[in-house]
């Protein structure tokens, strides 16, 4: 065990698996000499070389397709998409071919590549440097997408991803990398003494389908992903109410059995996530609960999330969904 | 059938001709002025721009000294204009960079090494025709005229933001001076300027469109649907290609396999010149040329301008990581501002003494506009656009459901 942040998380992630298989390579824009512009693989192209860990043309699609070509034949590539902003260039080859290759080719080709990048808000990074395009992928079938919060998930999910021979995409917070983030900006502290920062060194897998229940209580259930969870977590404090925080880690394929569990147990529901609210993913998860677990709510399910507009840069706290804003609708969701 | 192996497995993957504790190295430059022709722009095809391809035109020597037939004799007058908006520029840069240390805004990047590019280019257009830029052209404005509290208002997210805090630092948009609004994602841009000449040709306009993209982002798409689409269709657009050497860390070996990126154009039919890029008459000259095959009807050019990022990437960014420190000083193109200024002391037109006045000038001017734009608030201490700006122009008018969520976000500000 190790105290690490997101960042050196990620970093053994890709070490233990650069190791461990030969048929893994690890690429994308600055990646490679540099270390990643936010560090997560310093030091892996000295010490598995450039043949394994290197940097690419500035092509999104280019570098989606080259994945697509090494996965079907037989490597098992892991390419960095510098901000989750930029991934849409590749959205062609991640949607129309990476998605669909083993289903269109009747199981003869598969294409086991896994995608990680850097998303959200809360850095000052205006339209394009801040938002959180879940709901993109996990609208694609033949895609899985998880969503990491805290070194532990982000080091387990994305060897899980390596290993997994389906597409994944990696979503990491980027707000989170060096400290959970609670929703004050001026008080964000490092991820020092937090029981989720202790990370094994050697290999570990978080499986991808089950969620994290990060804080445990009976009044209502409240669930998030990403930087949200941290955000909730604080929420759920300053609203006095006994929750069941439900970090979902992995979007598709969703726990279902965590969901229905805790919400049967409370019979309320809210859904946090900072995208935008219409077809977020959030809409999926509240529209699911009422199918599986109608008989069991109190109440409607109520979302907080990022409004319908674009990501702003001077006003993003007015944005980005607050304590304030999460714990009151927890309260509304106990009246109801 | 499984393949057998051939040899030991390995990629090929270039790297930088020299990283941090290495000698810098720069090819010696033999290109000089007089080497290559000016072809007629109205009647010049691909082919005839090979040299100019794989060459480079150069006015300014080795000795601040102009000539050949690319010099495009400025009067004095123009010249000293091109000067003082290079030294706005990086006096400007620099009040910008002090800020961002402060907090004062979130990020900056400067043109340093490169503001020869944008004032050159932009001086040698006509005031009608648009300017499709990268965060690497904000220069463009001073040649515009737009007020300098006005930019350092965006960059610092005040109440007087024009794009109200919509977006980061250096994404300027500025109508009035027909500068299209910068967006983060690289190249995209590039393809859409073709449009923009499109637009002008089909309105039978005076108008040309000139857009840049830098070499690392000539990786992308979007780079060559331009190329393809401005062939096909002869639009009033210019291309350029600003090779500055470096995107962040990515050394443009890695943007291409051929360290020339002027020849692509060949390729596809685009008449297409290298010009020395801190070389303000070279690179006027060369634009000027453009502009005519443009009004002509004689269709696109495509230029490499060949130059060096001398700063950082971005305010972000550290370069000691993984180039030499003193690349910059190495350069074979030199610092743009020093090569004009000896030539205008060499022509007898511009001293010493007269160029400190002018940087003291301008540094007063910058202050000036700094104390001015921080009484309207910083990003530091506000205050700040109205949260309001979230809501409005995401479309013409506010559909129901987007005014809902305006209505809970003024709930929750207490109103």
């Amino acid at each position: 065990m190790a105290e690490m942040n997101i960042v050196k998380a990620v970093n053994s992630a890709l070490d233990n698996m650069l190791e461990k298989d030969e048929n893994v390579l690890f690429f994308g824009q600055d990646a490679g000499y540099f270390g990643g512009v936010f560090g997560t693989s310093e030091g892996l192209q000295n010490k598995f070389g450039s043949h394994r860990v290197f940097d690419t043309p500035l092509s999104e699609g280019g570098i989606a397709a080259i994945a697509f070509g090494m996965g079907i034949n037989g490597l098992r590539p892991v390419a960095e998409i510098q901000f989750a902003d930029y991934i849409f260039p590749a959205y062609d080859q991640i949607v129309n071919e990476i998605a669909k290759v083993r289903h269109r080719s009747g199981g003869e080709f598969w294409c086991p590549v896994t995608f990680r990048t850097p998303a959200g808000g809360g850095i000052r990074g205006g339209h394009h440097h801040s938002q959180s395009p879940e709901s993109q992928f996990t609208h694609t079938p033949g895609l899985k997408v998880v969503y990491a919060s805290t070194p532990y998930n982000a080091k387990g999910l994305l060897i899980a991803a390596i290993e997994c021979n389906d597409p994944v995409i990696v979503l990491e917070p980027k707000r989170c990398y060096r400290g959970p983030f609670y929703g004050d900006p001026h008080n964000v502290p490092t991820w020092k003494d937090h029981p989720e920062a202790q990370v094994p060194e050697s290999h570990y897998t978080v499986e991808i389908g089950k969620a994290r229940l990060a804080l445990e209580g009976h009044e209502c259930t409240v669930i998030a992903w990403g930087a949200m969870v941290h955000v909730t977590q604080a929420a759920i404090r300053e609203s006095g109410i006994s929750c069941d925080l439900i970090d979902l880690q992995s979007l598709v394929p969703w726990d279902k059995e965590a969901i229905e569990a805790s919400i049967e147990k409370t019979g309320r529901c809210v859904i946090v996530h900072e995208a935008p609210k219409t077809s977020g993913f959030g809409a999926e998860m509240a529209a699911s609960i009422q199918e599986r677990c109608f008989w069991s709510l109190e109440a409607p399910v109520n979302r907080v999330t990022g409004w319908d507009t674009p990501f702003p840069h001077t006003t993003e706290w007015d944005y980005m969904p607050s304590p304030a804003r999460i714990a009151e609708a927890i309260h509304k969701t106990m009246e109801e | 059938m499984a393949a057998k192996k051939k040899r030991v497995a390995t990629i090929q993957v270039p790297t930088a001709p020299a990283r941090p504790g290495d000698k810098p190295k720069f090819a010696a430059w033999t290109h000089q002025p007089g080497d290559l022709s000016r072809p007629d722009p109205l009647t010049c095809t691909a082919a005839d721009t090979t040299d100019h391809a794989h060459g480079l035109v150069r006015v300014l020597d080795d000795d601040a000294k102009a000539s050949g037939p690319w010099n495009p004799d400025l009067s004095p007058d123009e010249l000293r204009t091109g000067l003082e908006h290079m030294v706005r520029m990086r006096i400007f840069d620099d009040r910008m960079m002090k800020m961002q240390r402060t907090g004062k805004l979130s990020f900056y990047m400067r043109s340093l090494g490169e503001e020869c590019v944008a004032v050159a280019q932009t001086m040698a257009l006509e005031t009608q025709d648009w300017i499709f830029p990268t965060y690497r052209q904000p220069a463009a404005q001073f040649v515009r005229g737009r007020d300098m509290v006005s930019m350092i208002c965006h960059c610092i997210g005040n109440e007087k933001d024009n794009i109200l805090g919509r977006q980061m630092p250096v994404h300027y948009s500025y109508r009035t001076g027909r500068y299209i609004s910068v967006s983060s994602p690289v190249a995209t841009q590039f393809s859409q300027a073709v449009g923009v000449a499109m637009a002008s040709q089909y309105k039978g306009l005076d108008e040309c469109c000139i857009t840049w993209i830098g070499d690392g982002a000539s990786a992308e798409g979007d780079y060559h649907y331009a190329l393809n689409f401005a062939s096909v269709f002869k639009p009033p657009v210019i291309l350029n290609i600003v090779n500055n050497q470096w995107a962040i860390s990515t050394h443009a070996n890695l943007a291409s396999g051929s360290s020339n990126f002027a020849a692509r154009g060949l390729s596809y039919d685009v008449p297409s010149i290298r010009v020395d890029g801190n070389d303000f008459l070279a690179l006027y000259s060369v634009t000027k040329w453009a502009r005519e095959r443009a009004a002509s009807g004689a269709g696109a050019t495509h230029i490499e301008v060949l130059t060096y990022r001398a700063g950082a990437h971005s305010s972000s960014d550290d370069p000691s990581k993984y180039r030499p420190k003193d690349e910059d000083e190495v350069w074979p193109g030199g610092d743009p501002i020093e090569r004009l200024k000896a030539h205008l002391i060499s022509i007898g037109k511009w001293s010493e003494e007269q160029q400190n006045e002018l940087e003291e000038g301008i540094d007063s001017e910058v202050m000036a506009a700094y104390k001015e734009a921080v009484k309207f608030g910083d990003l530091a201490n506000g205050p700040y656009p109205s949260s309001d700006s979230i809501f409005t122009e995401v479309y013409e008018d506010i559909p129901w459901h987007l005014q809902e969520q305006w209505d809970e976000m003024k709930r929750l500000r207490g109103e």
